[in-house]
């Protein structure tokens, strides 16, 4: 498309402008952790910058077992919603069969439905089943939420899936299981890569669904919600930042893989 | 001749079904379980929390008798303002990020996929810092410019504010699919041919992108309807909205069968909306294959 200087300036200004209000909470953050006092005002001067408030967070026993809560919902989360999605992808986009338009449009279902209601849902059959909330189950309700996810992001890669690999894997007398972890599962790895990265991390920042399904046990951005709403202290903002340091390293590491194993099937497979 | 059932048994046809078992069986057990649990709880008698009784529709009588209505309203209004202005905000980005930028697109992208995974909460307490009295905006306006300021929050505009921050990216990622659907070709084309500009946004652009605008606006408007911490940390308490009426149900009233109630009336409400949408749009177009 031909777009003159002057619109192109135009519309990265507007991008600009739109990146620099979306990042402003995000400094206002950085802005309150930093700052010694207990009750923040702005500006405060230079002196009363501090890190204190950062390692309270890292010493505190009680952070590290919100941090711990969380991990395991995530891991858990990861590892069920990246089993299941990888085989609802194949469903989705590789086979065909009767019922598929009915089933790509059932996974949509969860997304387009308001999490808290579903947290209240499970809650309450929880309790019917007799099950007493807790971390494990905050994580169940996790994945109902986060395996549609999955089920898409590997169904973009599937979507790329050259058949006649497979059907010549076939030919040559491979087993089912030879085809699905010589062929389709390396190929597809990219996909559930990326796909794990997504569901740790979705699940690592969800709040409106763990509200209602960890029980006693409680995750991270539950306990920050408690405490923004009463007891503020700069220890607050800095655990959030923490927390926003830890998802940005995630990326990075899970980047990396995907990146990595890029080149691995790359060079393991043939180029077609 | 016909071949024996149980090798059609094992075709392609059932691997495609085997595979998408054990997602349906976490639907079934994870979804559409427990929102039957939640319509029938609704009928059972108010502030109990056994499920093994017999129905009543008492807790609708009590819906329908107070101003429930009310917060259904607002979070109808909060929902409709947060699409309207997220329609108009994002267009233009996801026109640039589309079509015009480069890197600096991915760059963008990049930037705002990793706020998606900073918690909710977080982003939007920022948001209460930088609002507050003496928060970041207050106090750099009284330290140098010398106008003084009151808080900046609980009011509404600041809840659509939140709202429309926290699910910007909703509407911005599926505009941007939408709108990478649109050929160069034929927008030149209607340039060549003497169009204006509002000629090809409304002739060309805008009903060639629909489908991502129409899935914007549905993830965002179920999004928003179902929000509850913007109202809360945001908004004090000048609105309520139906979520929130539904968590207090379930938490200080501790009346379950009246939140299920107002929660299965909040469901089927959403679920009209959003099957009504999607009847008439089709998504597959979106992820770019077409149904066969």
């Amino acid at each position: 498309m031909i777009v003159t200087r002057t619109q192109k300036a135009g519309f990265s200004l507007y991008a600009g402008i739109v990146l620099l209000i979306f990042y402003f909470p995000v400094f206002c953050i950085i802005v309150a952790s930093l700052s010694e006092k207990r009750f923040f005002s702005f500006p405060y001067p230079s002196e009363a910058l501090t890190t204190k408030w950062y390692e309270n967070a890292m010493e505190s026993p009680q952070v590290a077992d919100f941090v711990g809560i969380s991990l395991r919902i995530a891991g858990l989360t990861a590892i069920c919603s990246v089993i299941i999605g990888f085989f609802s992808a194949l469903a989705y986009a590789r086979y065909r069969w009767k019922g598929r338009q009915t089933f790509r449009r059932l996974v949509l279902l969860p997304l387009f439905f308001p999490q808290s209601v579903l947290g209240l849902a499970l809650l309450m059959w929880y309790n019917f089943l007799d099950i007493t909330p807790a971390w494990w189950t905050a994580a169940i309700a996790h994945t109902v939420w986060i395996a549609p996810i999955t089920t898409l992001v590997i169904s973009i890669q599937a979507y790329g899936l050259d058949e006649s690999l497979e059907d010549a894997a076939r030919d040559m007398g491979a087993s089912r299981w030879q085809i699905l972890s010589r062929i389709t599962i390396p190929l597809l790895m990219p996909g559930m890569v990326s796909a794990t990265c997504f569901a740790i991390l979705l699940s690592w920042g969800n709040f409106a669904l763990s509200l209602f399904t960890t029980g006693a046990d409680s995750s991270l951005p539950e306990w920050l919600y408690a405490r923004m709403t009463t007891g503020y202290q700069p220890l607050v903002p800095a655990v959030g930042v923490l927390s926003v340091i830890v998802a940005v390293v995630l990326v990075l590491v899970l980047f990396g893989i995907i990146f990595w194993t890029n080149r691995k099937t790359r060079s393991s497979i043939p180029s077609h | 001749m016909n071949a024996p059932p149980w090798k059609k048994l094992f075709g392609p046809g059932f691997i495609g079904m085997l595979s998408s078992t054990p997602f349906l069986l976490l639907m079934l057990f994870g979804f559409v379980a427990p929102l039957l649990c939640v319509v029938w709880f609704g009928l059972m008698p108010p502030k109990t929390f056994d499920i093994l009784q017999a129905p009543t529709l008492e807790n609708y009588k009590t819906i329908f008798g107070q101003t429930y209505f009310k917060s259904i309203l607002w979070s109808l209004v909060l929902a409709v303002s947060t699409v309207v202005i997220l329609w108009v905000v994002c267009y233009p980005l996801a026109f640039a990020i589309a079509k015009i930028f480069r890197g600096g697109g991915y760059f963008i992208t990049y930037a705002i996929v990793t706020s998606l995974f900073v918690s909710e909460n977080i982003r939007l307490f920022g948001w209460v810092i930088g609002f507050m009295k003496n928060g970041v905006v207050g106090g750099t306006l009284s330290k140098y410019f010398d106008i003084q300021i009151d808080s900046l929050l609980y009011n509404i505009p600041v809840i659509i504010l939140g709202m429309v921050y926290v699910y910007l990216p909703f509407m911005l990622f599926p505009l941007v699919l939408g709108i990478r659907m649109i050929p160069d070709p034929v927008r030149e084309a209607a340039f060549d041919l003497g169009a204006s500009r509002w000629q090809v946004f409304r002739k060309i652009d805008l009903p060639l992108s629909m489908p991502g605008v129409m899935i914007g606006s549905l993830l965002v408007f179920v999004l928003s309807i179902g929000a509850i911490s913007e109202a809360k940390m945001l908004g004090g308490q000048k609105v309520v909205t139906i979520a929130s009426d539904i968590e207090s149900e379930f938490t200080y009233a501790q009346n379950w069968p009246l939140g299920s109630a107002l929660s299965t009336l909040f469901i089927a409400l959403t679920t009209v909306v959003v099957f009504f949408a999607l009847s008439r749009f089709d998504l597959e177009k979106l992820l770019g294959k077409k149904t066969s």
